[in-house]
């Protein structure tokens, strides 16, 4: 006899393939965000683990190991600089984790690899916590508990290892609801987030130089949605006002200093009222419809009419807006704006500049001269496209005068310098124009491919007015969108290039889908809690209330748990567990045993009322009355005996079909 | 045996009475359950990706936490279930020699179809006998328990525990069914007290060669004059010499007396004369013992042997 507790006991060989299998579930998406370098580690010592398995192998000594790990630290230093935070942490625990399977000996190392592959797959949620993601991780949890299971017991065959996990599974998930929907969230990080949780993503840049929105609109990406209170406006409004570029250095457009007062706004048209989830841009601009009149209190509306958020959006926000389509804004002059955005570097493009002056000398109604700069658009051989050729320093004179290929940014900005070359105020504003209706659920989808930047000139008597260069060359871009506007031939978004209508609806579903998962499971907040619990009825005033409705409800549902799974369930006599089935399969042919009809009896029924099924029946009854009433036989015949009744219940099912 | 004050403790809070010769039924007052090592580390891990959660505002983090959480506590209630109305019924344990094991009979049945899994029996901490699913129709657990002395074995108290399914908690239940095993002394070879003179043997001391019956392994107290030579010379490896057996009539017969023995301590001596018993006994002599309490007349036969031992084991109990 084995000495030593009954507890430490040696891993089976045959629990391997579980372990690796778990561990790979729970480490395959990791692959996308780690650097490729480690990825591959992690994938030679898996098929190294494997084989070992395979071969059972003696694993590899521990000097070797601790050489692995060095290796994987010093790798990870050189690749993020640090061993803490929150990457390199993630990376620490991924090659951990892997090398642990090389150093597996007792049931205990794989149990706590287990509980650790279990923090493994909250860490996924750093990079995505779409709906994939959770069925992937839904996956890899389930595998972790078959693997768990095989770690206790090996008398279950792989089918229904993977059974009763799942069963396992699916006992805990009215609990799991009740604790995500009664535990108390919290709002807000509780320590500091690391300075990497911060990554950068794709979204409108506060630098607008040629070519930087066209990359964007090759993005797919959804930037935000929008449900509006009542209809949709026409596209033509649907101009969603990100920041205004007033300061130009030649080149590129930038914000200018902020300050410079508030904004003085008349609406002439009724506000509409719309509610905009917006995805994680890592930036402040809330891109609230022109003009926002009504916002958040955490949001602030800055001189250029652009809503602001207090903080950079890191998670996926839900902010309810209010905007009027037809307003005058700074109809007051105010001089130093004005002087702003009158401002040219000299020298930048001299022939626009001239060309504006031109225009400033001929045209004396500042108006006309707007018109004048559109008509030019209309006019020339101006091409809108996503594949502007490449500039040189003097860029909006070569784009004018040489090339007159451009994206939205390119018409912006020579017409924002021209104006100011004319003599009128003009900047430009970024933002996204547009949108898509999902018919599904009926949010307006806006996409980083409907990035767009248009101008804004000051004319006196009416204020700033949005001017869109972009409407005069390319109508279809401000009516239809992106794909209608751009030529045949040109690279376009994925998901923009789908045009067959099953595909279209078939992305409005799933895209549908993404919203009620991201509205109802990702943005159950503490706020949306509150008012959920308020709905029912139910207001959690203070923490002892909460504690109380936790209290209750979990230990309810896990005393209804109990109740069913301790319910006496008396042992069924195997004979008397065929023989019922039997009888539901005669039932099925609307032969029903009399109570108290014996076997003899109702076979005689079913040679009158089914003869067809006679034979497999008679071969039924034959067997079950040898078996229960004939000589006594020893343990081995009775379960040949009642194999035999098994095979021929299942052979009367397969026969009622005919 | 010194109890420390925590096993003083144990006693008075776990059941440590008797539970008779009948079935025991496992049912709720009867099964403790408490998380395992593994189950507190899993309980730290919760609490950590729940503060990760929390931190870094992850819906799913959320969610994840509460699942890993209600599937432990589900757990929780498959391990208690895993021993709930498990039926324990106590066999006839045989004897045995001291310093074998004695394997102690327990039959096990589930009183319902639902599996019962890696069940592990232990004693005194250690790992008895592991059952990886106990049968619909129930088994025999054959418990080894390794017997020093001579006398009544009783069985010690059992524990039947189960960390099915995950191993996050332990679910056991404590077991003193009472079942005891006689242990007869450890034989001990020596040569045999010459045969009684009566009018039992005819012949000299010699076999006579009339009922040949076949061979048997020699023993240690046989002469060396009972060995088959050449039969044994067929075999090859280092097996004990064949010795001749006969049946039937002129059979020496012995009485084994307390006072023929070495001069030693009465364990010895009762070694000594199990050692005779077994030799005679194997050679299908007749033969007696006396005791100093008792004497037991000369007979043959498995329901002899057992008298002899049974009063060798219970000496100097069982005078009668």
């Amino acid at each position: 006899m084995k000495k030593g507790r009954a507890t430490d006991t040696v891993l089976e060989h045959a629990a391997l393939p579980w372990l690796q299998a778990a561990v790979l579930a729970c480490l395959l998406p990791h692959a996308l965000h780690l650097p490729l370098w480690l990825s591959l580690g992690v994938a030679s010592t898996l098929a190294w683990s494997l084989n070992l398995a395979l071969r059972q192998g003696s694993l590899p000594p521990r000097w070797l190991l601790l050489l692995a790990v060095l290796a994987a630290c010093g790798g990870i230093v050189l690749e993020y600089r640090s061993l803490f935070g929150r990457e390199p942490g993630v990376a620490m625990l991924v090659a951990m984790a892997t090398l642990k399977l090389l150093e597996l000996r007792s049931r205990r190392d794989a149990l706590l690899l287990l509980i650790l592959a279990c923090f493994l797959l909250l860490t996924h949620f750093f990079h995505s916590q779409n709906l994939p993601t959770a069925l992937w991780l839904l996956f890899a949890v389930w595998l972790i508990v078959a693997a768990m299971l095989r770690l206790q017991t090996s008398a279950l065959p792989p089918r229904a290892m993977l059974h009763t996990a799942a069963r396992l599974g699916m006992q805990a998930m009215p609990l799991t609801l009740v604790l995500f929907l009664l535990f108390p969230r919290i709002s807000g990080p509780l320590w500091g987030l690391p300075h990497d949780a911060q990554r950068a993503r794709s979204g409108l840049s506060e630098h607008v130089a040629p070519g930087s929105i066209a990359d964007l609109a090759l993005s797919g990406d959804i930037a935000f949605r929008v449900r509006f209170a009542a209809g949709v406006p026409a596209r033509n409004f649907l101009y969603w006002r990100g920041p205004v570029l007033e300061h130009f250095d030649g080149s590129a457009w930038t914000p200018a200093r902020p300050g410079g007062g508030k904004p003085r706004l008349e609406t002439t048209a009724p506000a509409i009222a719309y509610e905009t989830t917006l995805e994680p841009s890592r930036q402040r601009w809330l891109l609230a419809l022109d003009a926002p009149t009504s916002w958040p209190a955490t949001a602030r509306l800055d001189a250029g009419l652009s809503l602001v958020a207090r903080e950079p959006l890191h998670e996926r926000q839900r902010l309810s807006f209010s905007s009027s389509l037809d307003y005058r804004y700074n109809r007051d002059p105010n001089p130093g704006e004005l002087q702003r955005n009158l401002r040219l570097p000299p020298g930048s493009n001299p022939r626009s500049q001239a060309l504006g002056r031109q225009w400033r000398d001929e045209i004396a109604d500042p108006q006309a001269r707007v018109e004048r700069a559109l008509k030019l658009f209309t006019q020339a051989p101006f091409a809108y496209t996503l594949q502007p050729p490449l500039l040189g320093p003097q860029a909006i004179d070569e784009f004018l005068f040489e090339q007159q290929r451009g994206f939205c940014e390119h018409y912006a900005a020579a017409f924002a310098l021209l104006m100011r070359a004319a003599g009128v105020p003009a900047r430009v504003v970024t933002g996204y124009q547009g949108g898509e209706l999902n018919a599904v659920d009926g949010y307006l989808v806006i996409r980083q491919s409907d990035a767009h930047a248009w101008s804004e000139v000051w004319l006196a008597g009416q204020g700033w007015r949005r001017v869109d260069p972009t409407a005069a060359v390319a109508p279809e871009r401000i009516e239809l969108g992106l794909v209608a506007a751009l030529p045949a031939g040109e690279p376009l978004p994925l998901l923009a290039a789908m045009r067959a209508g099953w595909l279209l609806e078939l992305r409005d579903r799933w895209d549908a889908l993404n919203n009620a998962w991201n509205q109802r499971v990702l943005g159950f907040n503490a706020e949306r809690q509150r008012e959920w619990l308020a709905g029912l009825g139910l207001n959690p005033g203070d923490w002892r209330r909460w504690a109380l409705f936790l209290g209750a409800g979990t230990s309810g549902l896990l005393a209804l748990l109990a109740l069913w799974l301790l319910q006496q369930r008396p042992r069924r006599d195997p004979w008397r567990k065929e023989w019922d089935k039997a009888l539901r399969i005669l039932a099925r042919r609307e032969v029903n045993c009399a109570p108290g009809e014996a076997p003899l009896q109702l076979l005689a029924r079913v040679e009158s009322r089914i003869p067809n099924l006679a034979p497999d029946f008679a071969r039924v009854v034959n067997t079950y009355l040898r078996a229960r009433y004939g000589p006594a036989a020893g343990e081995v015949e009775r379960q040949v005996a009642l194999r035999e009744l098994r095979a021929a219940v299942a052979q009367l099912d397969k026969g009622r079909w005919f | 045996m010194g109890f420390s004050t925590v096993d003083r403790v144990k006693t008075a809070f776990f059941r440590r009475h008797s539970d008779g010769g009948g079935p025991i039924l496992l049912d709720r007052r009867r099964i403790y359950l408490l998380p395992t090592a593994a189950g507190l580390l899993y309980a730290v891990m919760l609490l950590t990706m729940l503060l990760a959660a929390i931190n870094y505002n992850l819906a799913l983090g959320h969610l994840l936490v509460f699942l890993l959480l209600a599937l432990g506590l589900n757990t929780m209630l498959h391990s208690f279930r895993n021993l709930h109305r498990l039926r324990l019924t106590p066999g006839r344990c045989a004897p045995a020699f001291a310093g074998e094991s004695v394997h102690f009979p327990l039959w096990i049945e589930a009183d319902d179809d639902e599996p019962r899994l890696a069940l592990e029996v232990s004693s005194a901490g250690q790992l008895l006998l592991r059952l990886e699913q106990c049968p619909t129709g129930g088994d025999w657990l054959m418990l080894p328990i390794g017997s020093q002395v001579r006398g009544w074995l009783p069985l010690p108290r059992l524990k039947l525990g189960s960390r099915y399914p995950l191993g996050l908690f332990i679910a056991w239940s404590n077991l003193q069914p009472e079942m005891r095993a006689l242990i007869y002394p450890a034989p001990r070879h020596t040569p045999l007290p010459p045969p009684r003179e009566n009018t039992g043997e005819q012949g000299s001391g010699d076999d006579g060669l009339d009922d040949f019956a076949g061979f048997r392994d020699r023993q240690p107290a046989d002469s060396p004059r009972h060995v088959a030579w050449r039969a044994s010379s067929r075999q090859v490896d280092e097996r004990p010499l064949l010795v001749k057996q006969f049946a039937g009539g002129s059979h020496p017969e012995y009485l084994f007396d307390w006072n023929d023995c070495l001069p030693a301590d009465d364990e010895t001596r009762l070694s000594q004369l199990c050692g005779w018993v077994l030799a005679a006994d194997a050679a299908g002599n007749r033969y007696g013992l006396r005791l100093p309490n008792r004497i037991i007349d000369c007979d043959r036969g498995s329901e002899h042997r057992q008298r002899c031992l049974e009063a060798l084991a219970l000496y100097p109990a069982g005078s009668a």
